[in-house]
């Protein structure tokens, strides 16, 4: 095997002269974006599951995501592995850095991925209700942790909490409502879909507001980040939310679920695109790294980025399957 | 207080031998699963769907607590051993992220049809679920392995100088990821998640038999419970001689590129010739007891025996003793006492697969309630080698994360204070030991309730009929 030798020009120079950097940047941002959009949804239907005591309701609610969350949380899996791998001095960095802040990410992972296994387990009330419980506050607490996060990083912050995180991080709870609630009006029907409607739109006016006061801290509060505040695909982005939540808004009224779902995935990812936009071209403030000072060597970078163009468009197409083996509503006593 | 490095190193050893259970179940039930749902898609007997629905419910439930506890270990990377990580991000970052990618989405996204699906999908695709299933366990070994092969046997890098840091640049892939170590891993690896779940099967299947025709206790479903003890058995026939067989030679090889582990799992103090292969020793003092570089042994052991093992045949071959290594050695004791153990259950287990497979040729494998005591006590004994065996090979390299390049102390994060390191590893030990709890009552109650009654089950059956032809057909 050792005989082998890999073509020389995968050392010396990106594949076809990309800018492989900048795409593995990008990509990190996507893969993290596809994490909070499925995932969040899974979150949001967690919160909103506190807002339902009807058992056949809560039944409603987790087995429309049952045979998706899996799937979904792996995508934060592929992000820590995909920073490790193209980043790894930031990987190290950030995680280290906010080291009590990634345990308690950790940990709201577990109680919120447990909960709906342990939930189905025993069907006496005692059991449910904490088990209902915990998945209420697994699914509050980590997207507000994870925001949290998001927020440090993109300001280099040096201690864990600091205002902006919390902020950005109810920011993020409400953004998961807002995806939770279009998801759910996909996947359910009747009374149970027309009730989520008004929850839709106070998580959607919450998140608005929020994102407002983090705009307006960032511009008077972090000089540094100004100028990237009004680049053209920051703006455009900002910009950009305040259509889809318009048509997040006229959609949901008008009962055309799939368009505000849509509308709830194009929020989402201008919020990890505004975020990524402000970043640029540092990747970690705090440790003084650039994205071009951070990547890794040629060779390893033109490896990961063949297995990525081979691997993710194959994720897409399980991703296709699985949803659509589920696609519409959920019928009764769907179980396994 | 705890200091970071000592921290660490007991959060890693902690998260990881709880985590290991939940795949060693995951990627050994893979086959079977993939098995039962071929027969059970081919010839729509009851048995085959109740074995397949039984055994995907302790699967979903492995899989999520190993999904938990999994996502911890990737990121402890980055929390605990930061330096570490920067270090070797460029070689151990890819396989990490090529599992996530490959492996992960693979399982995770079948899984949602394999267990909620049934109904939903024609047989075509749910077959193909459970091979997806099946293949994303065991890929998953197969990067994490390559990783961390690469660790104990390091080869295809160089070591540069990176934004002030040294760090471990790659530079020959092919020798870096078809690590010498990777197959002799890979196989002892999967081969135990087999063994161990065929442990578990053959122990459950005999507890309820037991029960039925030994106690008199009428007991549900007493056929899927003989069936599923004969499919622990025959899989035991098959991996428990295997598993012996390649650990030998995987030692040899672990003497020829890690000889301080060899030491440290045969306790050699100094390099010799003709060493024998001790069953038992203990340091003559009691003061030497905590001392890894006690040298005054007492043992019984085979005269050149581990000479003989280390060189496939020489009694005379030269074993570098641990004083040949300067530094902190490995912790020998727990090296040697886990080595041992857990070969003395490899040996354990081929004699229960050929009591069981004999006294199944000879007709009364339900009679015999010693074979089924036995069976009964073995259950979690796989489990328990695949721990040794991990133990063997992580602390085995100790001083080393990476072999001879980076010492673990050195891997450790810089700035992690003791405060953080002692109030994770407090919560840690808290939370895993409930998450064992909590896995073992589920995985407790779903045993009780049974396999579920379909159309056709044999729970109508006399239990006077044990033979089945469901169990003996393969």
């Amino acid at each position: 095997m050792t005989e082998l030798t890999m073509p020389a020009t995968l050392a010396a120079e990106p594949l076809f002269g990309l800018p492989l950097s900048d795409l593995w940047f990008g990509l990190v941002f996507f893969i993290f974006g596809m994490f909070l959009f499925l995932d969040g949804f899974d979150f949001g239907v967690g919160a909103l599951f506190a807002l339902r005591d009807d058992a056949d309701e809560r039944e409603q609610l987790l087995s429309a995501i049952g045979p998706f969350w899996d799937g979904n949380e792996v995508w934060l899996v592929v992000f820590g592995g995909t920073l490790f791998a193209a980043f790894p001095a930031v990987y190290a960095n950030l995680f280290s850095r906010y080291y009590l802040l990634m345990f308690a990410i950790l940990g709201a992972l577990i109680v919120r991925g447990l909960a709906p296994e342990m939930y189905e387990q025993r069907h006496d009330e005692a059991w449910q209700r904490w088990w209902g419980r915990a998945f209420v506050v697994g699914s509050l607490t980590a997207p507000f942790f994870l925001g949290m996060f998001t927020a440090n990083w993109l300001l280099g912050a040096t201690t864990i909490v600091t205002l902006p995180g919390v902020v950005v991080g109810l920011a993020v709870v409400a953004l998961t409502v807002v995806d939770g609630v279009a998801f759910l009006r996909v996947k359910t029907r009747g009374d149970l879909r027309a009730d989520l409607q008004t929850d839709g739109y106070r998580a959607l006016g919450a998140y608005l507001g929020l994102i407002v006061l983090t705009l307006g801290y960032v511009y008077a509060g972090v000089p540094a980040l100004r100028s990237s505040l009004f680049s053209v695909p920051v703006a455009a982005l900002v910009l950009a939310t305040l259509v889809l939540a318009v048509v997040y808004a006229v959609a949901t009224k008008e009962d055309r679920y799939y368009v505000a779902f849509g509308a709830a995935a194009g929020l989402v990812f201008a919020l990890v695109g505004i975020v990524a936009g402000l970043m640029y071209p540092a990747i970690d403030r705090a440790g003084g790294l650039t994205v071009e000072t951070a990547i890794v060597s040629t060779l390893p970078l033109n490896l990961m980025s063949i297995g990525a163009a081979i691997l993710l468009p194959l994720v897409f197409v399980y991703f296709g399957v699985l949803y659509s083996a589920f696609s519409g509503p959920i019928e009764a006593g769907e179980s396994y | 207080m705890i200091d970071p490095v000592t921290g660490s190193r007991l959060q890693f050893a902690l998260t990881t031998i709880v985590h290991i259970i939940f795949p060693v179940m995951s990627m050994g039930l893979a086959p079977f699963l993939i098995y039962f749902t071929w027969k059970d898609i081919r010839t729509g007997k009851a048995i085959y769907e109740q074995l397949r629905r039984f055994w995907t419910r302790i699967f979903a439930v492995s899989f999520v607590v190993g999904t938990v506890t999994g996502l911890v270990l990737e990121f402890e990377f980055g929390t605990n051993f930061a330096a570490f990580s920067t270090t070797a991000g460029e070689l151990f970052g890819g396989p990490l992220a090529l599992e996530g990618m490959m492996a992960f989405m693979l399982e995770a996204t079948f899984l949602g049809i394999f267990v909620f699906g049934r109904e939903r999908v024609g047989n075509v695709l749910y077959m193909i679920s459970a091979v997806a299933v099946g293949l994303g366990t065991w890929l998953s070994a197969v990067w994490i392995l390559i990783a961390n092969s690469w660790m104990q046997t390091p080869r295809g890098y160089e070591l540069a100088t990176e934004n002030g840091q040294t760090i471990v640049q790659l530079v020959d892939p092919v020798a870096a990821y078809a690590n010498p170590r990777f197959p002799w891993m890979f196989v002892h690896m999967q081969n135990a998640a087999v063994e161990s779940v065929a442990l578990f099967m053959a122990g459950l299947g005999a507890y309820f038999v037991f029960r039925h025709y030994v106690w008199g206790y009428p007991v549900e479903n007493v056929r899927f419970w003989e069936t599923t003890l004969k499919f622990g058995l025959v899989a035991l026939l098959i991996t428990a001689p295997l598993q012996v067989i390649h650990g030998d030679l995987y030692a040899q090889h672990v003497f020829q590129t890690q000889p301080q582990k060899f030491a440290a799992m045969e306790a050699v103090w100094e390099t010799d010739s003709y060493v024998p292969e001790y069953i038992v020793a203990f340091p003559t003092s009691l003061e030497d007891l905590l001392n890894p570089r006690a040298k005054n042994i007492f043992g019984i052991g085979i005269p050149g025996g581990a000479s003989w093992l280390a060189s496939h045949g020489d009694p005379q071959a030269t074993i570098r003793g641990l004083e040949e290594f300067p530094g902190p050695q490995p912790p020998v004791a727990i090296v040697f006492w886990a080595f041992r153990i857990m070969v003395a259950l490899g040996f354990w287990f081929i004699l229960l697969a050929v009591w069981g497979g004999y006294r199944w040729w000879t007709g009364d494998l339900l009679e015999d309630d010693l074979l089924h005591k036995a069976l009964m006590a073995s259950t979690p004994l796989g489990i328990l080698a695949v721990e040794l065996g991990w133990i063997v090979t992580e602390v085995g390299r100790q001083p080393w994360v990476i072999q001879d390049v980076l010492r673990t102390s050195d891997g450790v994060s810089p700035g992690l204070t003791a405060a953080e390191a002692t109030a994770t590893l407090a919560g840690f030990a808290v939370v895993y030991l409930g998450l064992l709890v909590l896995y073992t009552y589920v995985i407790v109650r779903i045993i009780r309730a049974g396999p579920p009654d379909v159309d056709g089950a044999s729970r109508q059956e006399s239990p006077e009929t044990p033979t089945s032809e469901a169990g003996t057909d393969d």
